[in-house]
């Protein structure tokens, strides 16, 4: 089996708040993640796909594909977007590192039609990231 | 689907690759450059991997403002700017090769209670890095540990 990656960036904003959570715990839990007027990551997602290469293409699946995958579900949902506010598949849930992977897992899993998805790994920054994996 | 999440923290050090058990000469053919017999340092990045459910309240799996003033005092406090042969207890009869620094690192980062520490893997330099994983080993780690430590036995150049 042999595992293909594909690195995509995006920017957005987010901030971490809970409405269940009084304003002070709000502000304990999340720190400064919890400023109501938001912040913003220059997000870097890395897609593994894991398959055997087709005897005529010599591809798992061909990056160029999973690239234009990556641009049509990921980066149009969310490139420059406000996360809390503008991406459906946030609705209702922080949008921490943890989430916005598993979001990203839940909308790449059934496009991945040639292999299989295999690890979705989302930086915040450089020292920070969720992956998600099968 | 499961989600880990990382964290990355980093800490300058110095040590010596000796063995007192070894003649001069065995030490140098054996750990080259680095039994230079002052020490000499490296920029060293420790890599975090915490596994466990998402809180559905905050998102989470562990908060970092809990896993930052951890690792800092467990181990960038122990650690950062000193010589590792002298000054951090464990290695005073143990050789400060970065396979026995990424094993302390993870026996102290295991105490960590909010989430379960699945993996440290520390880089010595960019070109060398070292793993180690937690009890609990799932299928994908197991290949991965084997597809990373290919490139550092080739690489390795201390």
């Amino acid at each position: 089996m042999i595992r293909i990656t594909r690195k995509a960036e995006f920017s957005a904003a987010h901030f971490y708040h809970n409405d269940a959570f009084s304003a002070e715990e709000n502000r304990r839990i999340f720190g400064k993640c919890n400023n109501p007027h938001g912040h913003g990551h220059n997000y870097v997602v890395e897609v593994t796909v894991a398959g055997e290469p087709d005897a005529e293409t010599g591809m798992v699946l061909d990056l160029k594909e999973l690239k234009d995958i990556l641009q049509r579900e990921v980066l149009d949902r969310m490139d420059h977007k406000h996360l809390n506010y503008e991406v459906p598949e946030l609705a209702g849930k922080v949008p921490t590192c943890e989430n916005i992977a598993a979001a990203i897992w839940n909308l790449l899993e059934a496009k991945i039609t040639q292999g299989k998805l295999d690890r979705v790994r989302l930086y915040e920054s450089p020292d920070i990231f969720a992956e998600c994996t099968a | 689907m499961r989600t880990v999440l990382g964290r990355r923290y980093r800490f300058a050090a110095s040590h010596r690759l000796h063995n007192p058990k070894f003649s001069a000469e065995e030490n140098r053919r054996l750990y080259g450059k680095c039994n230079s017999p002052h020490g000499h340092g490296h920029n060293y990045v420790v890599e975090v991997m915490l596994a466990g459910p998402v809180d559905p309240a905050t998102g989470m799996i562990a908060n970092l403002g809990e896993l930052d003033p951890f690792v800092e005092r467990e181990v960038i406090e122990a650690f950062d700017h000193k010589y590792v042969n002298e000054e951090v207890a464990e290695f005073k009869n143990c050789v400060p090769t970065t396979e026995n620094v990424c094993r302390e690192i993870y026996r102290r980062l295991r105490k960590f209670a909010a989430a379960r520490v699945e993996r440290v893997r520390i880089e010595e330099t960019s070109k060398n890095s070292f793993e180690i994983w937690g009890e609990e080993q799932i299928g994908f780690g197991a290949e991965k540990r084997e597809r990373e430590k290919e490139p550092n036995e080739d690489e390795r150049s201390r």
